[in-house]
């Protein structure tokens, strides 16, 4: 796994989301430094999901801002870069694993994206299964998709919205194991999780969400395994 | 990464994925075809009667054809929340409607020109004389059902009951287009074929008003 | 508050009335067509008004997609509903019109089929409203079909007239040529007049019902979600 080029954190000012009149989220402020892997912990409906994808930029918060902190001197762009791993494949079923990958390393600029497709599909373990169409994968295998797709352009930051759902056991283990590499290759992690387990223990810092705002905060002297433990609750 | 090659490889994407499951063009065919025949048993296609009405009911089976064709346009996108994906990893968002638009309108035009010899031999018409320039109607018809049906496409695969509703949208918005175009086809059709400039004029305009609308307010119909 | 909506609602009102009462005895007989000509007073007026209500409409379409407000967005809808209700007594004074004086109920006159053209796209508009739950999406995707709407109907009017209007049909107002008498003209102006006073009263009616709507709505939702 290639070390991050420009380690990156986010700096969530104020955010708000309100739809028609529901908070989604109320005022969040929190800062995330480069190289922390943080859990967002909470219910369902607490907003995990909605500051996520505030932060991938795929929705506008209704007022505050998102950042992206770069440590680096004089990077620019690569900062904002950001992976995003959902609770749907975010790929298409109808075209092969490498056509998928080919097509999204075009989009994103890539110079050579059949070259980095096949890295990707190295890393991930879908070489094999490369010229199979995405339709006919089990969900473990769909997962790593996803995931090759967030990495394509090796980004600072990596955003997973409940990442373990559906997986099983050995899925789990690999899920772990490569956000492990990825942890340890210097990028930020910021994932939603139901509960502890394999992929928790992986966590520098765990935040609570509840009805949209911050209930706990490990850096603020919350406890790791406490947070975990209202998620799902 | 600009704007014309994301669109290029995401057109690529649309092509490629019709080209392997063909179910989009097979069944709007199939469904010209139906109108078509159909059509013929409410009045008699003598050769003067079919000159008159044919065309307009050649364009109406076209845009009712196309009202079905582009409803999965991006309904299809939602179901593994592709459009996500596709929002995070193009600049210009427009690139994702300039694809989809090119799509359809060479599906379109695609089924339309595979169902006009059939439409001259059942109502007796004769097409080849001004052919050419029936090309270019029908181009012109197809980017303008085209660019309405790519927008309200978009918009309806966000409401419920969106089978109905694409066509209700569509149809009465798509009038103009009806209009011009029929009539430009009833003079190519013509025992002396003729060519009404000031309506492919004016479906030249029709086609740049909602180019222009798309490019502007095409990132809010995305909006999550 | 209430005063000034009480006594406004009650000039408009008057306005309208005596509007009607110009319609009817101030305004001459035409020559050919008798008493039932002056329903050309409402017809016109309240086509000129529906117009004028469908431009706000599309104003604040755009308003609400640049700024997001919700207010933008409860003006658009009050405006189209007023706007829709005109358009339909234009379609029914229509056919009453040319019913004694062609025989038939319905002609394929240019404006008319425009008009009916204009009154689907509106009804699919409020349709469309009906179809969105969430209301920030509903107001989004409203207001671009709106847009989209309203910057076709110079091209449906554009195209049927120039291609509809060959067949020999009646025409119902009389082309751009036919002249009005100067009284005619007067009275005609004070019924446009009366018409736009009443299509604001409604409209900032309606307004007022929708804010009241939306309120009660966010209350409703937030107690669902609890």
């Amino acid at each position: 796994m290639t070390p991050a080029a420009y380690p990156a954190g986010i700096r969530f000012e104020n955010i708000e989301k309100r739809y028609g009149g529901l908070y989604a989220l109320r005022r969040v402020s929190v800062e995330i430094a480069a190289g922390e892997c943080v859990v967002l912990a909470g219910r369902n409906g607490s907003g995990k999901t909605t500051l996520l994808r505030i932060a991938a930029r795929l929705v506008r918060p209704s007022s505050g801002s998102v950042t992206f902190v770069c440590d680096k001197e004089n990077a620019t762009e690569p900062a904002s870069r950001v992976g995003f791993v959902a609770h749907a494949t975010m790929v298409y079923d109808e075209l092969t694993a490498e056509e998928n990958l080919v097509l999204f390393a075009r989009l994103l600029g890539i110079s050579e994206p059949a070259a980095r497709a096949a890295v990707l599909l190295e890393e991930v373990g879908l070489v094999e299964r490369r010229s199979s169409l995405v339709r006919t994968f089990s969900r473990g295998m769909r997962q790593r998709m996803a995931i090759a797709r967030a990495l394509l352009n090796e980004p600072a930051i990596l955003l997973l919205d409940e990442p373990a759902t559906g997986l099983d056991q050995p899925a789990v283990s690999w899920l772990a194991g490569t956000l492990r590499q990825i942890r340890d290759a210097g990028r930020t992690i910021v994932m939603s999780l139901h509960g502890e387990s394999e992929i928790s223990s992986l966590a520098t810092r765990a935040i609570q969400l509840e009805a949209g705002s911050v209930r706990a905060d490990t850096r603020a002297g919350g406890s790791l395994s406490s947070i975990l433990s209202f998620a799902g609750a | 990464m600009s704007l014309l090659s994301n669109a290029g490889a995401l057109l690529g994407k649309e092509l490629r994925t019709e080209f392997r499951s063909r179910e989009l063009l097979t069944t709007t065919m199939v469904f010209i075809l139906v109108i078509i025949v159909l059509f013929s048993f409410t009045f008699d296609p003598t050769s003067s009667e079919s000159r008159r009405f044919g065309p307009g009911l050649l364009w109406l089976a076209f845009l009712f054809a196309a009202s079905l064709m582009l409803q999965p346009c991006f309904l299809r996108e939602q179901t593994n929340d592709t459009l996500s994906a596709l929002r995070l990893s193009v600049d210009d968002p427009f690139a994702i409607f300039l694809a989809k638009l090119c799509a359809n309108t060479l599906f379109l035009l695609f089924t339309e020109l595979l169902m006009l010899p059939l439409f001259a031999v059942l109502y007796n018409v004769s097409i080849l004389p001004a052919f050419h320039w029936l090309l270019l109607v029908l181009f012109l018809g197809s980017m303008g059902v085209s660019l309405a049906g790519t927008a309200l496409s978009a918009i309806s695969a966000q409401a419920r009951m969106r089978e109905l509703l694409l066509p209700l949208l569509l149809l009465p918005l798509l009038t103009p287009i009806l209009v011009a175009s029929t009539e430009v086809t009833v003079g190519l059709l013509d025992r002396n074929p003729y060519m009404q400039w000031k309506g492919v004029g004016f479906l030249a305009t029709f086609d740049l008003v909602f180019l222009t609308v798309l490019w502007l307010f095409g990132e809010y119909l995305l909006e999550e | 508050m209430m005063w000034k909506r009480a006594i406004g609602g009650g000039a408009v009102l008057a306005l309208v009335g005596m509007s009607a009462w110009a319609n009817f005895f101030i305004a001459p007989t035409e020559r050919t067509m008798g008493l039932i000509q002056r329903i050309f007073y409402f017809h016109a007026a309240s086509a000129w008004a529906g117009m004028t209500a469908f431009s706000v409409c599309f104003v604040a379409s755009l308003l609400y997609v640049w700024r997001r407000l919700q207010k933008w967005d409860s003006l658009a809808v009050s405006a189209a509903e007023v706007g829709l209700a005109f358009i339909t007594v234009v379609l029914i004074t229509g056919p009453i019109w040319a019913h004694p004086v062609w025989g038939i109920w319905w002609t394929w006159d240019a404006r008319l089929t425009s008009t009916f053209v204009l009154w689907l796209l509106y009804l699919s508009y409020l349709l469309l409203r009906t179809l969105i739950e969430e209301p920030d999406r509903r107001a989004l995707l409203s207001a671009l079909f709106g847009i989209f709407a309203f910057l076709d109907v110079p091209l449906v009017f554009g195209a049927i007239r120039w291609w509809r209007t060959q067949h020999p049909a009646p025409v119902i107002m009389g082309g751009p040529g036919s002249g009005l008498e100067p009284t005619m003209r007067m009275v005609f102006f004070f019924s446009v007049f009366a018409m736009h006073a009443l299509m604001a009263l409604l409209i900032v009616e309606r307004y007022q019902l929708e804010k009241l709507r939306t309120e009660f709505d966010v209350v409703r939702r937030e107690a669902e979600a609890l």
